[in-house]
């Protein structure tokens, strides 16, 4: 007996790490699933309207965006709004070879579910927007989706009105 | 003292160092951002310029004009678009030739039949702001929602939202959302 009790007084053992890499791996894995890879480096300043009936697009995959806003670099491309068609400034007559092109390496079946995401800054005039749709019809991609982000409520969104 | 024989076991020591390195990297790498809009359905290009609209009665469609200041004008009257909401549920829902036995519409003759024919036509001048025009498309497909939601509760007892496929198509063809977005003129 006198020696079990010898041993019992010995310190605490220290905790097992041994599920440490098990817990960070899971926390990986929860990253990995959940986000997807930054696309593309922001050409223009997009700031998105907010409002308050928002869809969610399901396959980002099947989406292509058009980013339309003033450029960053104002210096070198001007302060007029422009179109930004994956990592470079174009034009609006780019916007048609553009889908085109991204429509093309999308799996033939699922085709008919492409879907672009127009990702236009609050103070980007009409007359830009209407001219890309036009180029949209033409390229025959008919889903568009305005790209905003949730006012959480009605009095917010017509709060940024006002301003 | 007798050792044990056989393979020694692996440090596994480091291992939580790897995989908080490769987490970092996931991190920096990647983002959140959720892709969230307002989704419309384009017209398929034509050269030809649109004549079918002469076939529908003028009462069936709802004019939402916004013009160069940002100013909402519908059906010829100025309008705030805090009201904007209000007045499309009431043009959607009036069912005028009292067709519509789901609508709690006014039945008004000079508005829209019923809901099925009801089309709401948004034109905008090239000056005015994406902002507003996002705004009152907003506005439209929320008056739309709202009575989608509505019908929802009184038919199924229960949210848009949680209805399957089927009823979802049942209320959808319900209240077809017709919004259509017209080229912009000089308002």
């Amino acid at each position: 007996m006198a020696h079990i009790r010898k041993k019992k007084k010995k310190e605490l053992p220290p905790v097992s790490t041994a599920s440490l890499p098990d817990i960070v791996f899971m926390l990986l894995f929860f990253f990995m699933v959940s986000t997807t890879m930054r696309d593309v480096d922001l050409l223009v300043a997009v700031s998105k309207p907010q409002v308050t009936e928002l869809q969610k697009i399901e396959r980002k995959d099947l989406t292509a965006s058009i980013y339309v806003g003033t450029p960053v670099k104002a210096e070198l491309y001007g302060t007029e709004p422009r179109v930004q068609l994956d990592d470079q400034l174009g034009t609006v007559q780019d916007v048609q070879a553009f889908i085109t092109i991204k429509r093309e390496e999308v799996n033939e079946k699922e085709r008919p579910k492409f879907i672009v995401s127009l990702k236009a800054d609050v103070d980007v005039k009409m007359g830009l927007i209407s001219d890309i749709k036009q180029e949209l019809r033409k390229a025959q991609a008919l889903k568009l989706m305005y790209s905003t982000s949730s006012a959480g409520n009605a009095e917010r969104m017509f709060e940024q009105m006002s301003r | 003292m007798s050792r044990k024989r056989g393979i020694p076991e692996i440090n596994a020591g480091s291992m939580a160092d790897i995989a908080f390195l490769l987490l970092i990297f996931f991190l920096v790498t990647t983002t959140m951002d959720r892709d969230e809009g307002i989704p419309v359905r384009l017209t398929p290009w034509s050269d030809e310029p649109q004549t079918d609209i002469k076939d529908i009665r003028q009462k069936n469609i709802l004019e939402v004009l916004v013009n160069i200041n940002d100013e909402l004008l519908v059906e010829g009257d100025y309008m705030r678009i805090t009201e904007l909401r209000q007045a499309a549920k009431d043009f959607i829902d009036n069912n005028g030739d009292g067709t519509c036995l789901y609508c709690k519409g006014l039945q008004d003759q000079t508005s829209s039949d019923n809901p099925k024919k009801a089309i709401i036509s948004l034109q905008n001048d090239r000056q005015t702001s994406y902002e507003v025009f996002v705004l009152v498309r907003n506005e439209l497909t929320a008056a739309y929602t709202e009575l989608r939601e509505d019908l929802s509760k009184r038919k199924f007892g229960k949210s848009y939202s949680e209805l399957d496929k089927d009823q979802r198509k049942e209320i959808n063809s319900s209240y077809p959302q017709v919004i259509s977005e017209a080229e912009p003129v000089k308002l």
